[in-house]
């Protein structure tokens, strides 16, 4: 990891990357949801609401992937001092936010017609709730920290921190099915293999490889921008300084 | 409601949303990029 702490040799990669990741994450989310709107059947108990599924499990994966990355990066940042985590934590996180609200409102939206409410106060969606408002701090504390523009574009150490402690809700939402009584049903993908049937389930593969690629992009993006805003910054610092 | 009003606003909000965030992305990182580049060639 250490032959990337170069921004350079990182941005070297990262530029053909973007795209590579960009155009086929787009075509196969849109294959996938395709797919899953209009070829696989109907589900004999949920009927056609079935059809969100492949929305929303990509957007969950996607929610609870994006904090596992933050706190790799965070570990990063405190032990290694790799110079690129704390800007790949400030990447991550505003699509790992959009992601959780998308997991949160697909869920909902789903849930009304299946149960017959938008919203449970249960072990699942009440800590992925805790999730977004998790990434809304560290988004908050990240952009806190590069105002005071020590941080090379990247967050302070209490950012980091703070990425690390939230780690601590991924098993319990993965978990909090099995943990608690819930409407949301339990695991239903397992290692094991899954309970759904692949008639219904095999658009799920398109769209969770997809939207991981197309999260991957974003991210590289995101970390592009704020390494080329850090060298103008460098550069017009040194200019004011003569 | 149909379920496909659900439907269809659960992807809608989907794809408004990754795509909204995708397009933002995109734009801050070629903004910042022209920008250093002009700032790299003018020095």
């Amino acid at each position: 990891m250490h032959r990337f702490a170069n921004p350079a040799r990182f941005l070297s990669i990262a530029r053909p990357l973007t795209g590579w990741l960009f155009w086929p994450g787009l075509g196969l989310l849109l294959i996938g949801a395709g797919c899953g709107l209009f070829v696989t059947p109907a589900d004999y108990l949920q009927g056609e609401t079935v059809r969100i599924l492949y929305i929303h499990v990509p957007a969950a994966w996607l929610g609870m992937a994006g904090w596992s990355g933050i706190a790799i990066a965070a570990l990063m940042q405190l032990v290694w001092r790799h110079p690129l985590a704390g800007v790949a934590g400030r990447a991550i996180a505003v699509p790992g936010a959009l992601f959780t609200a998308l997991c949160l409102i697909t869920g909902s939206l789903w849930g009304r017609p299946t149960w017959g409410t938008y919203w449970q106060w249960d072990g699942r969606m009440t800590s992925m709730l805790v999730l977004l408002f998790l990434y809304l701090g560290y988004i908050a504390l990240g952009n806190a920290s590069a105002r005071q523009g020590q941080q090379g574009g990247g967050v302070s150490q209490v950012t980091a921190i703070f990425g690390l402690i939230g780690a601590v809700n991924i098993p319990i939402i993965n978990r909090s099915v099995v943990w608690w009584n819930s409407l949301h049903q339990g695991p239903s993908i397992t290692l094991r293999g899954s309970s759904i049937d692949t008639a219904i389930l095999w658009p799920l593969g398109p769209t969770l490889l997809g939207s991981s690629l197309l999260f991957g992009a974003i991210v590289l993006m995101r970390m592009r921008a704020i390494l080329a805003r850090n060298k103008v910054e460098a550069r017009m610092q040194r200019l004011a300084r003569g | 409601m149909q379920a496909w009003t659900f439907i269809v606003a659960a992807y809608a909000v989907t794809f408004v949303g990754t795509g909204g965030v995708a397009f933002a992305a995109w734009r801050a990182m070629r903004r910042a990029e022209a920008q250093a580049e002009g700032l790299s060639k003018r020095a």
